[in-house]
């Protein structure tokens, strides 16, 4: 959460308004697009959602897992966290979806239809679904309120090349928010660790 | 830069169109002249054979003649094969691979979108290919083509790591992710105060191009390092049970990643489209000049990596493991720590 936050306020203390221009420029704004692309790849996403948990083939779940991943990077380019959505495809695409592909055939990658994937924590698992969604929700609302999206083009840094974004969500992270950043590495180094311990028993 | 060339006002959709048609052409002409090259004939003249010469002068429409070949043969789906995503991977392969091309810089204004991120975004989209050789691996209900896309899911996210490693040293050193900008860094940098090849970062950072080269040979799936289509072993991989067009998807697929790894490694290391700036070259001229200079690099570096597919024989699997986890990726780290203190140093 702290890390999401961190990024959040990256982008908004650079996003807003940029150097004041002298003259009155015309607005820059994708709004429609950007309505249509998320309008979308949300429905895309929440049916990906709903197949990954109803299909009766593991590897089908872990590929529509793909698509509802893959919306969200999508999203993230919408949204013009663009270093985000990047990390988004190389990460959960390129890298974890991988690893569940590979565990997944190195072990039980039958073909068609498998019955035993059910089990009987259906209604425990809406909960857990529910209360999440609640959470998010409420965090989301809290934070955020009645802030509007205008999908103003980035107006930061000026040219073809800005890195500007990019650099906002860098300086937050190792200024600000370095200590929570380093926290994370660490706990990912022990869980990395542990990984190593935990397989080799020898 | 167009409008002030043609006297055209270009709305942005049509601007991008045509910069996406200006890519596919590049990509294509450059994929198609280094098959030729190097699959046709460099190879046949290292093995004391003549190649194809029969279609076209010295067998110049050979390709020609093999896609229409490829074309016309039946599209067959294995009996057990789950179809849709048999269907499917070859599909993801070739969009990870056009992908890339998307951020490769082959002029001042010649990109199709010069994302910040950069490097970034190609390194990720290159990941995403691994995904489609699962999937065809997997939907082809073959075990040589299973064990094949194993091989290669371990193989690609082994050489990844060193491939994302090496990069990090040319991106401190340049100081930005944005290639337009790596580019401009080693055109108008100097080394010691000599600046006539402005600073390539070959020089600086040859410990990174040569990590770089070694995982892009096993990202590519080339000798020495081609178990996952090792035809000795595996008849041929993931790609087995492929047939037709969608053989033909994985053939292009092959060669352009080799393109556009190769145009990737010219631009971080060899300099990119640009001359050094001490040549003073004005940007009118490096608009024609650009795109020539970076195909030379890169249809240089792709020979390179051909030479060595049909040099050396085959890495044992695991070998190929080790050499990466053991020696390339700590050799990478090293090399960022080091790149690090001397940024801070000099």
């Amino acid at each position: 959460m702290n890390l999401l936050a961190a990024l959040g306020a990256g982008l908004q203390a650079t996003g807003g308004d940029g150097p004041t221009p002298i003259m009155a420029q015309p607005e820059i704004t994708f709004s429609a697009p950007a309505q249509v692309i998320f309008a979308v790849t949300a429905v895309v996403m929440i049916y990906g959602a709903f197949r990954v948990v109803t299909t009766k083939n593991v590897v089908h779940a872990a590929l529509w897992l793909m698509i509802v991943l893959g919306g969200v990077g999508i999203n993230y380019v919408v949204l013009q966290a663009e270093f985000v959505a990047v990390t988004q495809f190389l990460v959960y695409l390129g890298a974890i979806l991988v690893l569940f592909l590979f565990g997944i055939m190195l072990t039980r990658a039958s073909m068609g239809v498998s019955e035993e994937l059910d089990n009987n924590l259906k209604p425990v698992g809406a909960v857990a679904g529910l209360g999440l969604l609640a959470i998010i929700a409420y965090a989301l609302i809290e934070t955020f309120g009645n802030d509007k999206l205008t999908f103003q083009a980035y107006q930061g840094v000026a040219g073809p090349n800005s890195n500007g974004r990019t650099q906002a969500v860098a300086d937050t992270l190792f200024s600000q928010y370095l200590i929570p950043f380093e926290v994370l590495s660490v706990l990912l180094l022990v869980a990395l660790i542990g990984a190593i311990v935990l397989a080799r028993k020898d | 830069m167009i409008h002030t060339v043609l006297g055209l006002e270009l709305a942005y959709w049509q601007e991008t169109t045509l910069r996406v048609l200006g890519g596919l052409v590049m990509l294509l002409l450059l994929t198609g002249g280094v098959v030729y090259l190097y699959l046709f004939k460099f190879v046949s003249f290292m093995q004391s054979r003549l190649g194809p010469m029969e279609a076209g002068p010295y067998g110049s429409l050979q390709l020609l003649a093999e896609v229409g070949k490829w074309l016309q043969k039946e599209d067959i789906f294995p009996e057990d094969a789950d179809r849709k995503i048999f269907a499917l991977a070859p599909a993801i392969v070739l969009a990870s691979t056009f992908l890339m091309f998307i951020v490769i810089p082959a002029g001042p204004n010649a990109v199709v979108s010069d994302l910040g991120t950069g490097i970034y975004f190609v390194l990720a989209m290159s990941s995403l290919s691994v995904i489609g050789i699962l999937m065809a691996g997997w939907a082809s209900a073959n075990k040589y083509a299973l064990i094949g896309a194993l091989r290669a899911g371990g193989q690609l996210i082994a050489y990844e790591l060193p491939l994302v490693l090496a990069t990090i040293g040319v991106v401190v050193a340049a100081g930005s992710l944005n290639l337009q900008d790596i580019v401009a860094a080693q055109a108008n940098g100097e080394i010691f105060g000599i600046d006539w090849i402005g600073n390539p970062f070959v020089i600086t950072q040859f410990v990174a191009f040569m990590i770089f080269v070694i995982s892009v040979q096993a990202e590519l799936t080339q000798t020495p390092f081609d178990m996952p289509i090792a035809e000795s072993e595996l008849v041929a991989g993931y790609h087995v049970e492929y047939t037709g067009i969608r053989f033909l998807i994985y053939f292009i697929a092959e060669f352009a990643t080799a393109v556009a790894f190769a145009a990737v490694a010219s631009t971080l290391f060899l300099g990119g489209w640009a001359l050094p700036a001490a040549w003073g070259l004005g940007t009118g001229v490096m608009h024609v000049v650009g795109p020539i200079v970076i195909s030379t690099k890169a249809v240089l570096l792709v020979g390179v990596v051909f030479w060595v597919r049909f040099t050396l024989p085959r890495y044992r699997e695991d070998q190929l493991q080790r050499f990466a986890w053991k020696f390339l990726i700590p050799l990478a780290l090293a090399n960022i720590v080091v790149t690090a203190i001397a940024k801070v140093v000099f």
